[in-house]
């Protein structure tokens, strides 16, 4: 865990200060509220549907025990005992004062946070994998490399005021959980043919309104470039995008009007000028940042308790099946923390939860703990021999439902109960399709399978890449909601695509049951998923499945 | 003939809290859509937005949102507001929670 230097810490206090200044001077009447938006944005205060709501950048989606404890903290002093992890690995307060963000602020930068660019058109909290320095397939962890991103990003004066948001993802790993092809720039770590590392850069993807898949400007780019690159990319579309058109300021339309090979051009041209002006302090830097990063030293220990527990407990083995995933040492294991209990809000954890999580890191997981873009919390590294302890106490606090990766763990943004920009509610859909999956106890026989909903068109739920994508939208003044299928964010990344005419609030359970059933009838095997059957078969029979009534709807 | 006029509310959010309130007749800010002015008239519908624009201190994003006459009062007509009046779906909080006064 990167611990702040003296510099960060003056920043963050200082950023405090000043923004508790303007709080104050928000509520005396000397800043209008035209005056007061930009900076409180910069601050990651947003004025939502009900109440204030504070984002607060979790680095990369990584934390340690004292910081959840702040957190917690946080969520029970100036919120209402609970906060909401997003898929950007941040976490949100649905309900602070305006008048107790400065000592909200002052407690995150106590514990070396903050909510700096978590709003705004600027360069965002970078993304992770968030199983980073743990994963069996990692080629190396990307956590040092988005520290010196966060660093080189944080309060940068060319890029504060950019045409729009921009958001950068990193993957260590060649299995890609971090949706780098949807990011304004995405970062995969790769090795060239003489096995020295480096980074496959795609540039232009993005969800919203325009989905796009990113395409690859360099296919090989020598880790020490990294900076002078990536500040190159930011650089060409700072003075390129449009700034006339919000709807069109985003890099991936950049990309398209100006052409993939030109713009490539620009950003080499452009390059190869900042990289004379990088005297490798970079790379000095992001040896002190590695070190903060030295992996754990794991212990030796008996791991039976793990298989034993795997074949007296049912409920152990099935949590074991879905939550667990292969560490890179055989000893440990990754544990996923499901926040999708059935019926339970997506990324929802009380302040009660994170304190379980944060004595369950500092006692069981080498004081680690990891926020998912799928709003799951990860404990990176935990020893088979404790793991039945960790389940059992996980179990008490309600976090041990054993569905990660199944229907029941869904993406979804805060939507319509929330967010002012949202057409429709994301979450009550959510609740209703897990219930209704566990009610029929299908969700083991159906296997891996994504879906995700967002209550707008800027898809902050990912449904463009959901194998099952939900999009909630206002139709004359009613809650609709538009189906989309076969999108993948991994590796193999596709968009999904529209299913035809949407449907009514209390329709959507239904047409997700008659899909579902439509698959299991379909696939070949019960190794065949939802994605390959899709991908075998076509959109014909599930569209089939979603409209039986023929063609009368579908026009 | 001048076209028809949906009745509208004015409404916004309490600069400190967030909360979604009401403009009254009489000039004071509700947390309650049925004690909100019903106004039934397009260029009054502009001067009641533009005194509560001004009131810059206490209040944040007003706009004119359609509205109905009801039993208690005026009743929201698009779903957005309907939420807007009691809270999020998840959770007994906002408005939900109680009765709060102004």
């Amino acid at each position: 865990m990167y611990n702040y230097t003296e510099f960060d810490e003056a920043f963050v206090r200082a950023r405090v200060a000043q923004f508790s200044q303007q709080v104050a001077r928000r509520i005396d009447g000397s800043l209008t509220e035209d005056e007061f938006r930009p900076l409180r944005l910069m601050n990651g205060l947003y004025l939502q549907l009900h109440a204030y709501m504070l984002r607060v950048a979790i680095p990369y989606g990584s934390l340690d025990s004292r910081k959840m404890r702040q957190l917690a903290h946080i969520a029970d002093t100036w919120d209402k005992g609970y906060g909401h992890f997003t898929t950007r690995q941040n976490i949100q307060f649905n309900w602070p004062k305006l008048s107790d963000v400065p000592a909200i602020l002052s407690a995150l930068a106590d514990v070396g946070m903050h909510a700096i660019q978590t709003s705004g058109n600027t360069i965002r909290n970078v993304t992770a994998d968030h199983f980073a320095g743990a994963a069996a397939d990692e080629i190396d962890d990307p956590r040092p490399i988005a520290e010196l991103l966060r660093q080189w990003s944080t309060d940068h004066p060319e890029f504060q005021f950019l045409p729009r948001k921009f958001k950068i993802a990193i993957t260590g790993s060649p299995h890609d959980r971090a949706v780098t092809k949807a990011h304004d720039i995405g970062l995969r770590m790769v090795r060239n043919a003489a096995g020295d590392p480096g980074f496959e850069v795609i540039v232009g993807g993005g969800l919203g309104r325009t989905p796009l898949i990113g395409h690859v400007v360099r296919p090989f780019l020598p880790q020490a470039d990294l900076l002078p690159y990536v500040e190159a990319v930011l650089s060409v579309y700072n003075l390129l995008g449009r700034r006339d058109n919000k709807y069109k300021a985003r890099i991936k339309i950049t990309l398209h009007e100006t052409g993939a090979e030109a713009l490539t051009a620009m950003i080499e041209e452009r390059f190869a000028e900042l990289r004379r002006a990088y005297d490798g302090t970079d790379q000095t830097l992001l040896q002190e940042i590695r070190a903060a990063f030295s992996h754990p030293v794991f212990k030796t220990a008996p791991t039976e308790a793990h298989y034993n527990a795997q074949v007296n407990d049912p409920a152990y083995r099935s949590w074991a099946d879905t939550n667990l995933v292969a560490h890179r040492n055989p000893d440990y294991a990754i544990v996923q923390v499901s926040l999708k209990a059935h019926g339970a809000t997506p990324g929802d954890a009380t302040s009660d939860q994170m304190r379980v999580l944060a004595d369950l890191a500092e006692f069981f997981g080498h004081d680690e703990i990891r926020i998912s873009h799928e709003q799951n919390v990860i404990l990176p590294h935990v020893h088979k021999g404790d793991l039945p302890t960790v389940h059992a106490i996980l179990k008490k606090a309600g976090l041990a439902t054993a569905n990660v990766g199944l229907i029941s763990d869904i993406i979804a943004c805060p939507g319509m109960d929330y967010c002012s920009l949202a057409t429709a509610r994301s979450i009550p859909v959510a609740q209703a399709i897990a219930t209704r999956f566990d009610e029929l106890d299908l969700e083991h026989e159906i296997g891996p399978l994504k879906i995700k909903i967002s209550g707008c068109i800027n898809a902050c739920g990912h449904h463009h890449v959901g194998h099952i994508g939900i999009l909630g939208l206002d139709r004359a003044g009613v809650e609709n909601y538009q189906i989309t299928l076969g999108g993948d964010g991994t590796e193999t990344a596709s968009i999904g695509e529209k299913a035809g005419p949407g449907f009514a609030y209390d329709e959507v359970v239904p047409a997700i049951e008659r899909l579902i059933a439509a698959y299991l009838d379909l696939r070949l095997e019960p190794s065949e998923t939802f994605l390959m059957a899709y991908r075998r078969l076509g959109p014909a029979p599930f569209k089939a499945a979603l409209y039986p009534e023929g063609n009368r709807h579908a026009a | 003939m001048s076209r028809h006029f949906t009745p509208k509310v004015v409404t916004a959010n309490a600069l400190i809290e967030g909360d979604v309130v009401y403009l009254t007749a009489d000039d004071r800010w509700t947390r309650q859509h049925h004690e909100a002015e019903l106004i039934e008239d397009e260029a009054h519908a502009q001067l009641r937005l533009l005194t509560a624009q001004a009131q810059k201190n206490l209040v944040v994003g007003a706009y004119l949102a359609d509205a109905k006459p009801g039993e208690a009062g005026p009743e929201p007509v698009h779903f957005r507001e309907v939420f807007r009046t009691r809270g999020p779906s998840n959770y007994v909080h906002g408005k939900q929670e109680g009765a709060l006064n102004v």
